[in-house]
């Protein structure tokens, strides 16, 4: 078995110089399963731009996913990817960002993934403001297993788990992720892509938790949340004249809900240290992950001392 | 031989202040070179209750906390009334007189009363500082040995605090000198120090030495005490230690800090592993190696959380759906524990499997002393096949295309190779882009569970992961059978009870005449069938011990060899085995009386 040595303090490698980023640098191998016309397709293709736009290289960038349709985006992406359990992207993402502080780390996922199973992350990851995206393309259902209520079903919803109309209430994303701790709350709308990729920027370049909440249509099992739904009714809230600093004002339009839903950035504060910034581990020394094995002979007689 | 072995019960309510005592003793004997097991019955309380603390010290080994009381402390009449009766002619107990009574001692028991109202001058917290300075007395400890203890646990109040206990302290071990009768035997100073830890610190700092760069942890008794020792030292030693929101976040996390590249580990109790077990298999299909402790504690559910059972060895086994490859091992000490895990981390890394650790309430709440010596903070480092971004490595991926892997077939994270092991890109690194998978995949990570799903596919890669594990026995040490072939009766054991078992095979021989060996079984997964198998066909009689109900062990060394025992000694109680139960069981079992022996345990606290 051949053995690798641990490496010397390092960074996460710089592409060499001749490679040259194009837009179809973020493109995978594989093409996505999902059904045709789909609103994972357009978030999938929103980030690629993002990502190119903003001038990062795929082998710096990690996507991280947990279980469901939209949860396959990792492969359909050419960046580093996890696609782990149902519900745990987020605990995953922020393993990986702590152990390397210098990767650019998305999580992404649907609403039943982020809300319902992963509601304990999610809840606990904003509150810690890791530095990390957080994408959940919302289709209001559950699509993999082939069309039941989700936490984000609208009441009175027929699904397959709800044939006589869903009674429970759902969850409403933006309030809870603005009172979460999340430091930049967003809504996109997989209808409007320019939009979306704005909103994606945005939130990559942000430092700390940023969570953009899509709406994203399932053309094959939700029939009261389609294109023809939100296209009439969805306003950008920077043609509203939204001031994303006013907590009030955030909350507000986030419960805004009938003719006019907003999407855009509701609500980002810059004041609040991300968890990495305020960890002082991870001060200076470079990604845990690179750093030397073990400890020093002075570090080993100490803890002895204390022993004895 | 050892010369001496004596034993001290502290006794009394949680909040009376126990473990301090608790805690100079140790260091004292410690410091004398002496070898020394503490072991503390307690209740899930903050106060009240029944807490009885047993620390025997010997110039011999010391492997579990013996038989034999010789010293009582009772700080309240609970304890008086409990334990009194366990004493033996040569035994004394020290109380205060102005508020436990007595009851009647065995014949040769010395009653050692003490006013302590006057010898205190009506300080309450001085109490248990004059009964240590009487019983060191006693044991013949000079003076300037609790002195410099007190100076020690005292410096951060202040000198006056200190000077303040050293003269109640003075007046207790002078009260001794004039009023008891001091003990045959005297606790000797050896001439060199020992460490004294808990096996939760072992466990952490089997960690520390390890390399472990990232730590995150649920507080779950018994497994807190390595959540506490990390988060006291991470700054100093530069480990991310993450107390996160539930065991599942817990192990989610550490495979992502180990998918990027540290090494990772958490630390549980059983609750907390259930909790972990989908995560355990995920580590098994991104083959992540991840380190995870299970300090197990009385179960099902909530259990008895301060007492301790071997009763999670099945729950490790079938941990995680499917069939994945993991690695299992149950160290027998706090100082095995300590070079287990660098041990095993080294196999997790190799191997690219989850590494399960099986320790105890008994281990990890435990003290023992341990030569510093044999604390080795520069273990063998071994990491396999990993592929850094510093270009450590970097053979098989794609240099003219830095993005490549995904777009192209030049990087393969689970290449089909001949020995299970594929080389392992870390984020990061140009030219190795992949996605990491708790999906079937292929071997360049791409899902095959949805539409790609392909039965040759799918058997390729089952066979790769569980093809790893071929060589990993050959890496490991098989168990040893200690004591003579031609014994009439082998005990096997497996973890913690290597210790009482070997002083059940001791006191067989010297008091009963019995001529027994043992085997300690430390590695479950892989299981040395071969080795064990061969060592249990010579044996006469073979009788497994184990802190469970259903001898879940007995039907693992069953299912591995075919093997059934003749004989069980089981205990479930929450408490651990003693000598002495062990060795009656066995006389029981040897003279056909039983084959199924469950020990009663005597201490009740």
């Amino acid at each position: 078995m051949s053995t690798v040595v641990d490496p010397s303090p390092g960074t996460v490698a710089a592409a060499p110089a001749s490679a040259e980023l194009n837009k179809d640098s973020f493109k995978n191998k594989v093409h996505p399963d999902w059904c045709p016309g789909c609103g994972d397709f357009s978030v999938l293709a929103a980030l690629q731009t993002a990502l190119f736009e903003l001038g990062l290289k795929p082998h710096q960038v990690v996507v991280i996913s947990g279980i469901g349709c939209s949860s396959n985006l990792p492969g359909f992406i050419n960046t580093y990817g996890m696609h782990t359990l149902h519900g745990r992207s987020l605990a995953v993402a922020t393993g990986v960002k702590l152990a390397n502080h210098e990767l650019k780390i998305i999580a992404t996922g649907g609403d039943g993934d982020g809300f319902g199973i992963g509601g304990n992350h999610f809840m606990h990851t904003m509150r810690r403001n890791v530095d990390l995206t957080y994408i959940v393309m919302d289709n209001q259902i559950y699509g993999l297993t082939t069309g039941q209520t989700s936490p984000t079903s609208r009441k009175g919803m027929k699904t397959k788990s709800t044939p006589h109309g869903n009674v429970e209430n759902p969850i409403n994303p933006i309030p809870l992720a603005i009172v979460g701790g999340a430091t930049y709350v967003a809504r996109g709308f997989s209808g409007k892509q320019k939009h979306l990729v704005e909103l994606l920027k945005g939130a990559i370049q942000h430092k700390g938790f940023s969570f953009v909440d899509v709406f994203s249509p399932c053309v094959t099992y939700n029939k009261d949340n389609t294109y023809q739904f939100f296209n009439p009714k969805v306003k950008a809230l920077e043609d509203l004249g939204h001031d994303p600093s006013d907590l009030h004002k955030a909350m507000d339009r986030g419960y805004q809900w009938g003719e006019e839903i907003p999407i855009g950035v509701f609500w980002k504060r810059t004041d609040l240290p991300s968890l990495e910034e305020s960890e002082p581990v991870l001060d200076e020394g470079g990604p845990l992950a690179f750093r030397q094995l073990g400890i020093s002979d002075e570090q080993a007689k100490a803890l002895i001392a204390e022993l004895l | 031989m050892a010369k001496v072995d004596f034993a001290i019960g502290i006794g009394g309510e949680a909040g009376q202040g126990i473990a301090t005592p608790g805690d100079i003793l140790a260091r004292i004997f410690a410091r004398r070179g002496l070898n020394l097991n503490a072991y503390n019955a307690y209740q899930s309380l903050t106060r009240g209750g029944h807490t009885f603390l047993t620390i025997r010290a010997s110039d011999g080994p010391v492997r579990n906390m013996g038989d034999k009381l010789d010293i009582l402390i009772p700080l309240n009449q609970d304890t008086m009334d409990r334990h009194l009766r366990l004493l033996g002619a040569g035994a004394c107990v020290l109380f205060d007189s102005d508020k436990i009574k007595p009851g009647t001692p065995a014949e040769g028991v010395q009653l050692c009363p003490l006013p302590i109202k006057q010898l205190t001058a009506g300080n309450k917290l001085a109490a248990n500082t004059v009964a240590i300075a009487a019983t060191l007395q006693m044991l013949g400890v000079e003076f300037k040995a609790l002195e410099d203890a007190l100076a020690r646990i005292f410096k951060r109040k202040g000198d006056a605090v200190v000077a303040e206990n050293v003269g109640f302290a003075r007046t207790g071990y002078d009260y001794a000198t004039s009023n008891f009768k001091a003990f045959p035997f005297k606790a000797p100073n050896l001439g060199k120090g020992n460490a004294v830890l808990t096996g939760n610190m072992a466990i952490a700092l089997g960690g520390i030495a390890a390399g472990v760069k990232f730590y995150a942890a649920y507080p779950m008794s018994p497994s807190t005490g390595v959540l506490m020792y990390m988060a006291s030292h991470a700054r100093q030693l530069g480990i991310m230690v993450r107390q996160v929101e539930d065991e599942i976040g817990v192990m989610n996390m550490v495979i992502g800090a180990a998918h990027a590249g540290c090494r990772a580990m958490c630390a549980t109790s059983g609750g907390g592993f259930a909790l972990m077990t989908e995560a355990v298999g995920m580590a098994g299909m991104l083959e992540t190696p991840v380190v995870c402790v299970d300090v197990q504690r009385a179960g099902p559910a909530t259990g008895v959380p301060t007492k301790t059972e071997q009763g999670d060895l099945w729950q490790m086994l079938g941990a995680g759906q499917g069939d994945f490859p993991r690695l299992i091992v149950a160290p027998t000490s706090a100082l095995d524990a300590f070079k287990t895990i660098p041990e095993l981390f080294n196999l997790c890394d190799q191997y690219q499997c989850p590494g399960l650790v099986l320790s105890d309430l008994l281990i990890s709440e435990g003290t023992t002393s341990i030569d510093p010596k044999d604390l080795n903070f520069k273990p063998k480092i071994e990491r396999g096949e990993v592929i850094w971004p510093n270009g450590n490595g970097n053979g098989n991926g794609n240099g003219a295309n830095p993005f490549g892997g995904a777009t192209d077939n030049s990087y393969l994270r689970y290449k089909n190779t001949e020995s299970g092991i594929s080389p392992r890109a870390v984020p990061g690194v140009p030219g190795h882009i992949h996605v990491a998978a708790s999906d079937e995949h292929d071997e360049d990570g791409t899902l095959i569970s949805d539409e790609f799903t392909n039965p040759t596919k799918r058997r390729i890669m089952v066979e790769k992961r569980a093809r790893k594990m071929e060589t990993v026995l050959s890496q490991i040490a098989p168990p040893n059978l200690v004591g003579p072939e031609t014994a009439e009766v082998t005990l096997v054991g497996w973890g913690s009870t290597e210790g009482v078992i070997r002083e059940a095979v001791e006191k067989l021989a010297a008091e009963e005449g019995i001529v027994a060996n043992q085997i300690a079984v430390r590695w479950i997964v892989p299981f040395h069938a071969d080795e064990i198998s061969h060592m249990l066909t010579r044996s006469k009689r073979i009788i497994i011990v184990e802190n469970n109900q259903s001898g879940q062990f007995a039907r693992y060394l069953r299912s591995e060899t075919g093997i059934a025992a003749h004989g069980h000694i089981r205990k479930y109680d929450g408490e651990p085995f003693m000598p002495h139960h062990i060795v009656n069981a066995v006389k029981d079992q040897l003279s056909g009386k039983t084959e199924l022996s469950v020990p009663e345990h005597e201490i009740f606290v």
